[in-house]
């Protein structure tokens, strides 16, 4: 596959303490964790290099202070990295002027808060209009458009309120209406909905996958909930202490943990809603059996199908060639993956 | 538990360690009597001829230093072109330009175009108006009281002192929240100027309003305009305080918004930040008009007129009726204006849909009653000019219900004084005065070295070596010893009081509300009971200074007490205290570095009034600075002004330390 590259992230260093530029040039840019501890430094981000494909959505995870929020800032340039390079559709960031900058923020990024950060003493209207506004552009285009992304999100009708007269999904709506009016290619969300309920949180995730198939942006999404982070991730970076220890598709991140971190980390998650039978089946039997299930079935699907028959199954692939075959055996196995460290 | 009390135990053998040196010094130091002529120099600082035995007597001449600046400011021309007296004198007939203009508004006219001032139903029905636009009704009510009773009231000339005063306000409300609206905003900008920022707002909000007074009659003049300079001067540094604190405290994801949003650095500070800090903001355009209305007497003593140069006279004159008339006119000023400007800071926008009529009615209503009363004012007479037969004046039966409140309480009233100055602030004083200065800077040394500061120690001394030096110890005393003397009343009274109101809501509710009305009252409005009750002694003084400044010590008690975490008020309770236990045994010493600040804030507003009780005559170094005042001696006042500021700057900083080290071993955030 040959992906387009949007942002590109190249050994981002963030370091917090006295003069950082310097430490990190005497330890030739590669510090070790015991170095930076004895000179006072606070490692946000250590040696980071990712990239964020066009049209994916990147969820970042990590538990706090691992950096996530720092790694994200640093693609746009709120934050200056320490050190290391940030290329924006091939461009370094970092070298760009202050107008150059704007200019970026104004057209090409959009981002999303975790507090919603919206202006306490404009109404949802002017709020959503705010980076239109400040682009220039004139009142009535501006609010025309500001309507069309108010009615995108679902909030028709509270164009006049104050954002605190609305709850705090709306309030959040208003904040993704708001990054969303300028039409950005890449779309930046700091744990858009670890500030919700439960109920709100599900509901806030529906509606941004919802957008999201209608828009198709570019998306690096941060979250410290795992359940959110499968629902809505085609890949997955972790976080941990300023390093990014994994980053794959939220099967690769279970099924072949990079470290032990990673492997506790995933432990909790219900597999069942994750993997497909594919990834749990035993390759070495391709005897046809008399019942099948498709490759790509999650294992939620085909669980009490299997479960309650005695019969081994088929899987096979899209063309009904049979590439392996699922019994209760390996059915449960995956599902109390624990029991295997034991 | 035990935390706390080995904390305690340890601070008072410290505090009490160097009291005890202090003594002993004078057994050490023989000869000395306060009265004898050359008193021995570890007890009062020499008197030296460096700057060639002028008028002045300290160790080191600075009030000779400062005159010779001052001199030199005068008549150096700048360029050759202009001295600094002409241009700040240019500044001053700028400043007179816009007073031309709010003086013909309210009370003069404009007689070249021959129209009169504002008429009075003008002002009482916007001032209604805009309350209900604020507040509501209540807010309104008491609006329109006020400016009725100044249209009431009016026999002798309120309703045109008002509008003097107002006037003058109505320009150095705006000019000082502008500059401090400015240097706020620079300070968050650029770090550097901050650094030079808040020391510098520090001395000058802790310098006495006479210090300024003298500087000002010497580069302006007198009369109003200079009495808004300085007004300005005193009022604008609360506003570049809450315009720093307001700017920083803006949460990162609102100005990171602003960014990501594509703002350009103009955007950023007019669309984000002034907006998005606009509460505290308005609170500093809020302390700014409070404190203009608190100079609005002191500024009488350069001449501005108005009400506070009526109510001084009247004071002076001791005719306490007429006095008491004008001071509920500043106090209903002061109250309104304080509710307005609070209420329109803490205004939210309202949502409001539908015609224009029903988006604004506000609005409509305004320009529907200035319509009306336009009609009114052309047609009737009354409405454009208060007739004066209709005015009243109550000061004549106010004159007699004070002497006859006196005279009854003349006999206990008088034991209690003569008890007073015998007992406790005689044998006070005398300790006082006898503090050798050296001792004294041992003293503050020891407790900063011991708050565990070399820094802190050092600058204490320092402030305390200049006090000595500056030839104003024994009255530098004095003034410590009435700031002292009150701050242990305002203890005795405010905590029991604070504890008594923190045990119920209701109560809390109440106390906190008088306090609020009794802080906004101007400062000389203190001064009328103090002298109808104890005529004019160190007790009234003191009086006076005890009322103004007993207000933040119970205001911290409060807080303090009703701050203590719910949980460990539970736990206690839980674990069997009685109610007593749990006062003394858990609210107490957790309140307790919170009412170490209230003492402080007491100190503060205690120093803050003695200068003002220097007008009833104590011998501190009020009485030097009014003398200062009245041979125009700049130098003299400025140097005891910066004695003051530092009494009050040595306090405050080993008391916020102690407070704060006490604070973070309890375990609190600081
Ligand atoms: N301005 C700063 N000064 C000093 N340290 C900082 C600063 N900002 C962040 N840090 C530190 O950097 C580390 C990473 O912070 P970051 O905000 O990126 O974490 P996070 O993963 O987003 O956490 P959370 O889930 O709580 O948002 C933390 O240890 C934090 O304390
Ligand atoms: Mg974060």
């Amino acid at each position: 596959m040959n992906k387009e590259v949007k942002i590109s992230c190249k050994n981002i260093w963030k370091l917090y303490g006295e003069t950082p530029e310097k430490f990190l040039k005497n330890t030739n840019n590669n510090p070790t964790t015991e170095e930076i501890k004895q000179n006072n430094y606070i490692p946000a981000v250590r040696d980071a290099s990712i990239d964020v494909n066009t049209g994916e959505i990147l969820v970042i995870m990590g538990l706090s202070g691992s950096g996530k929020s720092t790694l994200l800032r640093c693609m746009s340039k709120l934050i200056e990295p320490t050190h290391g390079q940030v290329f924006f559709e091939g461009n370094d960031l970092l070298k760009a002027s202050e107008k150059e900058l704007i200019d970026i923020r104004r057209h090409k990024m959009g981002m999303v808060f975790q507090h919603f950060a919206l202006l306490p003493h404009r109404t949802v209207l002017q709020n959503v209009a705010f980076p239109l506004e400040v682009q220039g552009q004139e009142i009535q285009k501006r609010e025309e458009r500001a309507k069309d992304v108010i009615k995108l999100v679902g909030l028709e009708g509270r164009e006049k309120y104050y954002p605190r007269e609305l709850s705090g999904g709306q309030q959040q709506r208003v904040g993704l209406a708001r990054s969303l009016a300028v039409e950005p290619d890449v779309w930046f969300l700091d744990e858009p909905f670890s500030a919700l309920d439960p109920l709100i949180r599900k509901e806030m995730q529906n509606e941004f996958l919802r957008l999201q198939s209608m828009l198709k942006k570019t998306i690096v999404f941060i979250t410290h909930d795992f359940d959110e982070a499968i629902r809505l991730a085609d890949r997955i970076a972790i976080m941990y202490e300023g390093l990014i220890v994994q980053v794959g598709t939220p099967e690769e991140l279970i099924t072949k943990p990079a470290t032990d971190y990673v492997a506790e980390f995933t432990k909790d998650i219900p597999r069942s809603k994750l993997l497909n039978a594919e990834s749990i089946m035993n390759e070495k039997d391709k005897k046809p059996y008399e019942n099948t299930v498709n490759y790509s079935d999650k294992i939620e699907k085909i669980a009490s199908k299997v479960l309650k028959s005695e019969s081994i199954f088929s899987v096979v692939d899209d063309n009904k060639e049979v590439i392996g075959s699922v019994s209760k055996k390996e059915l449960i196995k995956a599902l109390f993956a624990e029991d295997k460290n034991e | 538990m035990n935390k706390i009390k080995t904390i305690l135990r340890g601070k008072f053998f410290f505090i009490f360690g160097p009291f005890i040196f202090l003594w002993l010094l004078r057994y050490i130091i023989p000869n000395y009597t306060i009265s004898s002529k050359t008193p021995h120099w570890a007890y009062i600082p020499p008197k030296s001829c460096l700057g060639g035995c002028g008028s002045i007597d300290g160790l080191v001449p600075f009030v000779d230093w400062t005159n010779a600046l001052i001199q030199f400011l005068r008549k150096y021309e700048i360029f050759g072109l202009f001295t600094f007296r002409d241009f700040t004198r240019g500044i001053a007939n700028y400043v007179d330009k816009f007073l031309d203009f709010t003086e013909a508004v309210l009370h003069k006219g404009f007689p070249s175009y021959d129209v009169g001032p504002l008429p009075w139903i003008f002002i009482l029905t916007l001032t209604i108006i805009l309350g209900f636009y604020l507040r509501g009704w209540r807010l309104a009510l008491l609006g329109g009281t006020c400016f009725s009773y100044l249209i009431l009231f009016s026999k002798r000339g309120i309703w045109e002192l008002s509008m003097k005063s107002l006037a003058a306000i109505s320009v150095s409300a705006p000019l000082a929240a502008l500059i401090g609206l400015c240097l706020g905003i620079l300070a968050v900008k650029r770090k550097r100027f901050a650094n030079f920022l808040w020391p510098m707002l520090n001395i000058l909000q802790s310098l006495p309003h006479f210090s300024y007074l003298i500087l000002v009659v010497i580069f302006v003049g007198i009369g109003t305009k200079a009495g808004v300079i300085a007004t300005v001067i005193f009022a604008f540094p609360p506003m570049a305080r809450l315009t720093i604190l307001g700017l920083q405290n803006i949460s990162q994801e609102i100005k990171e918004a602003g960014i990501m949003a594509g703002c350009t650095k103009w955007q950023m500070l007019f669309k984000v930040e002034i907006p998005a800090a606009r509460s505290p903001i308005m609170l500093g355009v809020n302390q700014v008009i409070m404190q203009c209305l608190a100079m609005i007497v002191i500024a009488a003593f350069i001449g501005q007129p108005g009400l506070g140069h009526d109510l001084l006279i009247r004071l002076q004159g001791l005719r306490l009726g007429e006095a008491f008339e004008i001071g509920v006119a500043v106090v209903l000023i002061a109250i309104t204006l304080d509710r307005y400007s609070q209420a329109l800071a803490l205004k939210e926008p309202e949502r409001r849909e539908g015609n224009f009529l029903k988006r604004h009615p506000y609005l409509c209503t305004s320009i529907f009653s200035i319509i009306i009363c336009t009609f009114l004012v052309f047609i009737f007479p009354f409405f454009n000019e208060y007739p004066k037969e209709y005015t009243i004046s109550a000061s004549v039966y106010l004159d007699n219900g004070i002497k006859s409140f006196t005279r009854s309480l003349f006999v206990p009233l008088g034991i209690f004084r003569d008890w007073m100055l015998i007992y406790f602030l005689m044998p006070l004083k005398s300790i006082f005065q006898s503090m050798p200065w050296t001792g004294v800077i041992l003293f503050v040394g020891a407790i900063g070295w011991k708050l565990g500061k070399i820094r802190l120690a050092l600058t204490v001394m320092l402030f305390v070596f200049f006090i000595a030096s500056s030839g104003y110890w024994v009255r530098a005393m004095i003034t410590v010893y009435m700031v002292f003397a009150s701050l242990v009343i305002c203890a005795l009274i405010g905590i029991p009081l604070g504890i008594w109101a923190s045990k119920k809501e209701s109560r809390t509710k109440i106390v906190l509300n008088i306090c609020d009305i009794f802080q906004t009252f101007p400062s000389f409005i203190y001064l009328l009971p103090a002298i109808m009750l104890f005529q004019i002694s160190d007790v009234s003084a003191i009086f006076a200074i005890v009322i103004y400044s007993s207000i933040p010590m119970v205001r911290y008690t409060v807080f303090g007490l009703r701050n203590v975490p719910q949980q460990i008020i539970e736990a206690s309770i839980t674990s069997g205290c009685t109610e007593r236990q749990l006062l003394w045994k858990v609210k107490m010493p957790l309140a307790f570095p919170e009412i170490i600040l209230g003492a402080n804030q007491t100190l503060m507003f205690a120093l803050f009034m003695v200068m003002i009780a220097g007008f009833i005559g104590t011998v501190d170094l009020s009485q030097e600075i009014f003398r200062a005042l009245s041979f125009s001696d700049g130098g003299k006042g400025l140097i005891i002004g910066l004695c003051v500021a530092f009494i009050g700057l040595t306090a405050d900083r080993l008391l916020v330390e102690w407070s704060s080290q006490m604070k973070s071993k309890l375990g609190f955030k600081v």
